[in-house]
């Protein structure tokens, strides 16, 4: 049955390949995927584009958001465009970036973008490619940590304190667990699988996970091996956090800490005392962790001057101001605590200053390659014996690294 | 004067009108796909850079030099293996039990059926909670003073698990198969042996056995072909973890069609999957004559 359904998407796709015809005159209807399906977001999206339709009515007569589902979304967005049904313009996650950047996919758009000067560089750069800007970065997300205090008092632990080591932080989260009997810290969406979120941990020995070129690995160096060291030990040893298998949600007080990006406050409800903090210095000092969302114009659209003039409507710095509620914006105007506490009401100024204002100031971009799919396979196939207890840490980063030394080179 | 539509000519436009929806619809979607698939196999795709070359042959060179494919071929045939191997005989031992004529049978017949219409990925994300470390099966071992494995994170009962769903899932399916073979044979066959003193083991080797054989053709073909596209079983358990021990071909030509976006190479692993598929029903067929009751 499989064989056929996927024939038969296939020949869909061949059918449709073959369709599709020269842009049509007059108004152009465009279709943004996003990977939200949350009614504020899309309602948010939907008033900025009634906006601009309104002021622009001979250029665009309707902007549709599809959102699809997150889990498959890059693979969602790839089997439209080999069907020749891709969307006008689309959110891009940092790990397909340089996928669509290098391919050439993306329409530049440094000709459209307000205020270009006004950008943060540092948050660019993932999106450009040969001086132009291929995309723009909508969200650049911190990840921090939420704390339950309730569950941390309840175990006799201090809240995390200005300049927290992950020393401390695996100590309090193991006394959690032994006390309480619930997950001291989760690092949210790795589950033994999404490894690159544990960038938000690895970071702090100075580890990576390849070189700044993406040739090397970077596995098998020695801050690599120290800071998996460390972790294994926290899983396993000191259970401080909940091993392969068992499953943790911090939002429903199941986890007295998580590492998690700010826009996942919205998911805090008023069940217990929280704290939202900075993540834990590592060996290599106080470092910060972003996840960015990109949003670009492809170049199969019809009508990619339109979407190119609307997402630059999109982005201005006024439609920036209100998207910065839910989306850390790219601008430097905005990435004030001022800015983003009028937004984010749940958050403290001074918790908006220290993880997000100077996380995006310092931060670094989770880890991100050509060819990323097949890549973050390879690392999750041959970085699953390390989740046992008796796992030889060494030998198994040598293992991802003899992995994926192939698709690194190539 | 000789009218056109004589009694033959209608009865033959009767019949290609009768399979004409089923061929249609076989033509749009399988026969139309599999020329496709083998057109699409000779060609590199790249989506992103929208990009449609000729190759000729390159796709199937590369199927000798990839280095997983020979880890995925042996887990697809660990799975395949094993699960006709329990399947079958599971479905066969249910049937004969559920062939007496005891109380309860109608209740234990629908229990064992009833899997079988529940949908697919539901049945699968159920068990994917009892599997978990912390979850009902390791619970219920721990009652019994059992310290139960974390069954989806070990290479070997990974694919135990995956196996063990999809047996569950499937085996009411073959035991009902089995179930109607089995009334069908004559019960003066069984007076007769147990006239000459044949025991119950010789009995059922001697008259069940060669009486149902074609069933056990038909059921073993099905799983078999079944068991070469199993897919969301895996999507959702294992997602071919952990390494790639449940890696089996379907996950794998998904996985570099739609994830990698190597159109052009999952097409070549689907043409080898039909190899494959084709290849080992005609080895059954032709298998048959030998032990398949009616045949011989």
């Amino acid at each position: 049955m499989r064989l056929r359904a996927m024939t038969a998407a296939l020949l869909l796709l061949g059918v449709t390949a073959c369709g599709g015809g020269g842009a049509s005159d007059g108004p152009a209807e465009l279709r943004m995927t996003i990977w939200s399906a949350n009614e504020a977001h899309v309602k948010l999206f939907d008033e900025i584009a009634a906006a601009y339709v309104a002021a622009h009515p001979d250029k665009v007569s309707k902007v549709t958001f599809d959102p699809l589902p997150f889990e498959n979304y890059t693979t969602t967005l790839t089997t439209q465009l080999a069907g020749g049904k891709g969307p006008d313009l689309a959110w891009l996650l940092e790990s397909a970036a340089l996928d669509f950047v290098e391919a050439g996919a993306l329409v530049p758009l440094d000709d459209t973008l307000e205020d270009p000067a006004g950008l943060n560089p540092a948050v660019m750069k993932l999106w450009q490619a040969d001086g132009k800007t291929l995309a723009y970065p909508f969200s650049n997300s911190p990840f921090g940590v939420f704390i339950n205090t309730d569950l941390l008092k309840q175990a006799g632990q201090e809240p995390p304190a200005a300049g927290w080591t992950w020393e401390q932080a695996i100590a309090a989260a193991s006394a959690v667990h032994a006390k309480t009997g619930k997950a001291g810290l989760v690092v949210r969406d790795f589950d033994y699988k999404g490894w690159d979120n544990l960038a938000t941990v690895w970071t702090g020995w100075g580890a990576n996970a390849w070189s700044e070129d993406g040739k090397t690995c970077g596995f098998d160096q020695q801050p690599m091996v120290d800071a998996m060291t460390f972790l294994h030990k926290a899983i396993f040893t000191d259970q401080a956090l909940p091993g392969p298998g068992t499953t943790a949600d911090f939002f429903a007080g199941e986890a007295a800490m998580t590492i998690s990006q700010i826009s996942r406050a919205s998911l805090l409800e008023d069940k217990f005392a929280w704290d939202l903090v900075p993540l834990p210095a590592g060996p290599a000092g106080k470092y910060s962790v972003i996840g960015q969302g990109g949003v670009g114009v492809l170049k199969q659209s019809k009508n990619a001057a339109a979407a190119a003039d609307f997402l630059a409507y999109f982005t201005n710095a006024a439609n920036s101001e209100k998207l910065a509620q839910f989306f850390p914006p790219p601008r430097t105007s905005l990435l004030t605590a001022d800015t983003l506490a009028k937004a984010n009401p749940k958050l403290k100024p001074a918790q908006l200053q220290t993880v997000v204002v100077d996380g995006i100031a310092n931060g670094k971009v989770k880890p991100s390659h050509t060819g990323n799919a097949e890549l973050s396979q390879a690392v999750r196939a041959s970085l699953d014996p390390l989740w046992r207890p008796d796992a030889d840490v060494r030998t198994v980063l040598t293992g991802v690294c003899t992995a994926i030394n192939p698709l690194l080179s190539k | 004067m000789k009218t056109f539509w004589t009694a033959r000519r209608r009865d033959t436009l009767a019949g290609y009108l009768f399979v004409a929806p089923q061929l249609a619809g076989s033509a749009l979607f399988v026969f139309v796909p599999l020329v496709l698939v083998v057109y699409y196999s000779l060609h590199e795709w790249n989506v992103l850079a929208g990009t449609f070359s000729f190759i000729g042959f390159s796709n199937y060179s590369a199927l000798a030099e990839d280095a997983n494919l020979m880890p995925v071929l042996r887990a697809t045939a660990l799975f395949s293996v094993g699960l006709v191997a329990i399947n079958l005989s599971l479905a066969l031992l249910l049937a004969v039990l559920l062939n007496q004529r005891l109380r309860g049978t109608a209740f234990f017949r629908t229990v064992f059926f009833s899997p079988v219409v529940v949908s697919l990925v539901a049945w699968t994300i159920v068990w994917q909670f009892l599997l978990q470390d912390n979850g009902g099966i390791n619970g219920a071992l721990d009652m019994a003073g059992v310290d139960g494995p974390n069954w989806l994170r070990g290479d070997t009962t990974a694919l135990i698990s995956v196996i063990a769903v999809q047996t569950v899932k499937n085996v009411g399916l073959n035991m009902v198969l089995f179930l109607a073979a089995l009334q069908g044979v004559p019960a003066d066959l069984y007076e007769a042996a147990r006239v000459d003193g044949a025991s119950a083991w010789t009995r059922f080797r001697r008259i069940t056995m060669p009486m149902i054989s074609p069933t056990i053709l038909l059921t073993s073909i099905i799983t078999v072909v079944g068991s070469l596209q199993v897919f969301a079983q895996i999507a959702v358990l294992t997602q071919g973890g952990p390494g790639t021990s449940t890696t089996v071909l379907v996950y794998y030509l998904y996985q570099q069609a739609f994830q990698f976006h190597h159109f052009g190479y999952g097409a070549t692993l689907s043409v080898l999957l039909f190899g494959i598929v084709a290849a080992l029903t005609v080895v059954q067929w032709q298998m048959r004559r030998r032990w398949v009751f009616h045949e011989q």
